[in-house]
């Protein structure tokens, strides 16, 4: 049973970085787009598409702490203890960035508009790489078994930790500028453009990344390194394919088959970590099983992914396809939007 | 003298607890007055929305478009402070955790399926206003009130294990080997605490609401739609708090059975003994003796077991060893907040009861300017009454995190820089509430400008004919 829970835990992992990823992605290209004048109208695209989602996405993050620390307890106190600063910044960019986002949108200031706009892409830099070098500190193995803290700052200042930051900052925006692509179509067209540009140069910056990757991991995570290269080696393939062709996609502009590539590519290589750990936790100290809580707790789990499947995941898709169709457009906060812009 | 200077610092700022403990209390106190908004406001919400359906009442279909305008903003901060939560109980308390993490840790698996739901729902609900057809639209918002008592039952649920820990089996070590969900969240305490927490949501959401439009009345904006924002919104707050009343008297009872020792504390009971005087006000001194405040002779008794009366015998706090009970400065606590709690509680009954004998005998809201007065800060006395009984449940646990079963500084966690993220948390969030007030209060006064009603701000899209104003039932 332990094994389920375990899958649902990395799809959670996965689901959580394809959808609540590119939100953050869509931050950090609203920190790259410019002064107000220049970086008006992609900041208008980046607001409306992640408007109505992001909170959806987000509660991902919050059905990955509940499945670690209801499922694998003590997994979840080393990870905690280990690594309380990146989570610490994580949690309070966490809160910076919702709630300037929501800020933002309430107000037509433009000087509190921008303001609020830079804590909001500033934090959406600065969370997912905190998560990514949250992956590398354990994925390297650098979180003890048994409730015990590792080393406070090695755990997550260290080649993987850096590693898996970066890429997570780049594979955010990747897939963001991906998806910002296909929204910018029914926003405004000329952003289309503009996204596929960036997508185009952010999906060969994660594949630098990731060459580089290989050589960090060799070296300095050998275990998950072993893992990569042997069983979860076809997913590295495949992910790697997939990142090829959503780059000639992108480049031949056809942004609905770049998008599902991209999101294989992402996804893969997330599936492709999981198995290369497999089967330990936190590599090489506690196995899923030997960290696993009673069955009892394991089933109510279960139940709850089962009731999620019938409950969360039609709504889920409800609100995609409302908000592709364009029926949830705007909150309509803007009274006098033409004048008080300005 | 510097040399213990630096080593009392040291201590201070080394040792986890205090400061673990003030930066949970810190962050739970200002989520919990998001909390009632979230839970409650869709409901109001709704009510607004179905009456500007079905009655063609363009004021209340107005008000009902600007409420979820303005539920956006704190569910969205509700909902990142909410995340800050679930990351302190592994960052805050990683013994607690890891070892008690799949027993408490199971009614936050179906809380999250709930929150789940009111994301996506309060989304589609608040971005739905223009395209979505108006009654297709107004049936999003249900599943938000429904996920949304669900929702908080679970967490409550969870927070009641804290007190009536059950539905496990630990082995020889003190380690959960066995786990029984349905035990976990059905705990003892968990029935009649989510009740209360639930209706605390209603009350102190109504109240909280209409205060906001009482205070406009009284700046003399007397038209239809803040008479609607008041009536409904001080509606539901009136109904809610008689029933509150009623649950808080059951709870009170539970925990004198069950967690006697919190009892003590609430009533201010040094040793065992009947005809126990309800003590208001006053504080325990530490050797053990009761000074100040005005007794009530054999009140405390009498509530506690109304079939025995005054005979009835309360158990002390010195029952239990002192490493087992609540300090003396937790015990005054306890006591002044259970007094602040029961005291504004009693007002707000009163108002609530002013509010409705004028609509039986009257059949409108009171015309009395204090009664508008008295609204305007009914929901800042609700918060209040809300985050009194909240220290009251929390702070009369103590020592416990789990009663009788694992204590507060044995939960802890072991990192020593607890004292910065406390100030960086406190520092954050004063912004954060801050702005939250402004930001509300900025997009209030941008509706009012645009009063006249431009064609942009019309729910349900440009093209909806226009609706003539409802019957002039507003006051003044």
């Amino acid at each position: 049973m332990s094994t389920a829970v375990a899958v649902v835990l990395l799809l959670a992992v996965v689901v959580y970085a394809v959808f609540g990823g590119a939100d953050f992605g869509a931050g950090f290209w609203d920190l790259t787009a410019g002064g107000p004048q220049r970086g008006e109208r992609p900041r208008d695209v980046i607001e409306h598409s992640i408007g109505p989602v992001w909170e959806a996405n987000h509660v991902w993050l919050i059905f990955i702490f509940v499945i670690l620390w209801t499922s694998f307890p003590e997994a979840y106190a080393s990870i905690t203890l280990t690594l309380f600063v990146p989570l610490t910044i994580a949690a309070l960019g966490i809160v910076l960035r919702g709630a300037s986002f929501a800020f933002r949108k309430a107000v037509v200031d433009m000087r509190y508009r921008r303001a609020f706009g830079a804590a909001f892409a500033v934090s959406s830099v600065l969370v997912p790489y905190c998560m990514g070098a949250i992956a590398g500190g354990i994925a390297s193995g650098r979180v003890p078994a048994g409730g015990q803290a590792g080393d406070p700052v090695q755990s997550w200042i260290n080649p993987t930790s850096v590693l898996g930051g970066v890429l997570a900052v780049a594979a955010a925006a990747y897939l963001a500028a991906v998806y910002l692509v296909w929204d910018a179509r029914r926003l405004d067209a000329e952003m289309a453009e503009y996204f596929r540009r960036r997508a185009v140069a952010a999906a060969a910056g994660v594949g630098v990344i990731g060459l580089v990757g290989i050589f960090v991991l060799a070296g300095d995570a050998s275990y998950l390194f072993d893992g990569l290269t042997s069983r979860a080696l076809p997913l590295v393939i495949l992910s790697a394919l997939c990142g090829l062709g959503a780059l000639v996609l992108l480049v031949r502009n056809a942004p609905r088959g770049a998008r599902l590539l991209a999101v294989i590519a992402v996804a893969s290589v997330i599936v492709g970590w999981g198995v290369a750990q497999w089967p330990y936790l936190l590599p090489e100290s506690l196995t899923f099983s030997a960290a696993a809580a009673p069955g009892g707790t394991q089933a109510a789990v279960l139940v709850v992914v089962l009731l999620a499947g019938a409950i969360v995941v039609p709504g889920f898709v409800l609100l995609f396809v409302l908000h592709q169709k364009g029926l949830l457009p705007e909150e309509g906060v803007e009274d006098r939007p033409a004048v008080e812009r300005g | 003298m510097t040399a213990t200077l630096s080593a009392l610092t040291a201590i201070v700022f080394v040792n986890p607890v205090p400061w673990a403990r003030a930066q949970m209390a810190f962050t739970l106190a200002f989520h919990i007055i998001l909390v009632p908004l979230g839970v409650s406001w869709a409901f109001m919400t709704l009510i607004a929305n179905y009456r500007g359906l079905r009655h063609q009442d363009r004021a209340a279909l107005v008000l009902a478009q600007r409420w979820s305008k303005f539920m956006a903003v704190t569910f969205a901060v509700g909902a990142v402070t909410g995340t800050v939560l679930t990351f302190e109980f592994g960052l805050l308390w990683p013994r607690f955790m890891g070892q008690w993490g799949e027993a408490f840790g199971i009614p936050f698996a179906f809380e999250g399926l709930f929150f789940f739901t009111e994301a996506i729902f309060i989304a589609i609900y608040i971005f739905g206003w223009r395209r979505l057809k108006p009654w297709a639209h107004f049936w999003t918002g249900v599943p938000i009130v429904l996920a949304g008592i669900f929702g908080s039952i679970s967490v409550v649920a969870a927070n009641a294990w804290m007190n009536a820990p059950s539905g496990f089996v630990l082995d020889s070590d003190g380690r959960v080997i066995e786990v029984d969900p349905i035990q976990v969240i059905f705990n003892d305490s968990m029935p009649l605490q989510a009740a209360h927490m639930l209706i605390a949501a209603y009350l102190v959401g109504g109240f909280l609401v209409a205060s906001v439009y009482a205070t406009g009345m009284l700046r003399g904006r007397r038209d239809r739609y803040h008479y609607l924002g008041f009536v409904i919104a001080f509606s539901v707050g009136a109904v809610a708090t008689p029933i509150q009343i009623g649950v808080g008297d059951l709870l009170a009872r539970w925990v004198y059975s069950n967690q006697p020792v919190k009892f003590a504390a609430i009533e201010l009971v040094p040793t065992t003994s009947s005809d126990v005087p309800e003590t208001l006000l006053g504080h325990l001194n530490e050797d053990g003796t009761v000074s100040g405040g005005i007794p009530i002779p054999g009140l405390a008794s009498w509530l506690s077991d109304p079939s025995t009366g005054r005979a009835t015998v309360v158990q002390g706090l010195d029952t239990v060893p002192p490493d087992q009970r609540p300090t003396v400065r937790q015990t005054n606590i306890v006591h002044l907040c259970w007094d602040i709690m029961v005291g504004l509680g009693t007002l707000l009954f009163l108002l609530s009861v002013w509010y409705a004998v004028s609509w039986i005998f009257r059949r409108r809201m009171p015309r009395s300017k204090w009664f508008l007065r008295a609204a305007a800060v009914s929901g800042v006395l609700a918060v209040i009454t809300m985050e009194a009984g909240w220290v009251v449940t929390e702070v009369g646990r103590q020592p416990w995190i789990v009663y009788g079963h694992m204590k507060v500084e044995d939960a802890v966690t072991a990192n020593t820089g607890v004292w910065i993220t406390f100030f960086a948390v406190v520092v954050l969030y004063a912004l954060v509430g801050t702005t939250t007030i402004l930001v509300l209060r900025g997009m209030s006064r941008r509706f009012r400008t645009a009063e006249d009603f431009i064609d942009h701000d019309t729910p349900y899209g440009p093209s909806q004919p226009e609706v003539p104003a409802g019957a002039e039932e507003a006051i003044g």
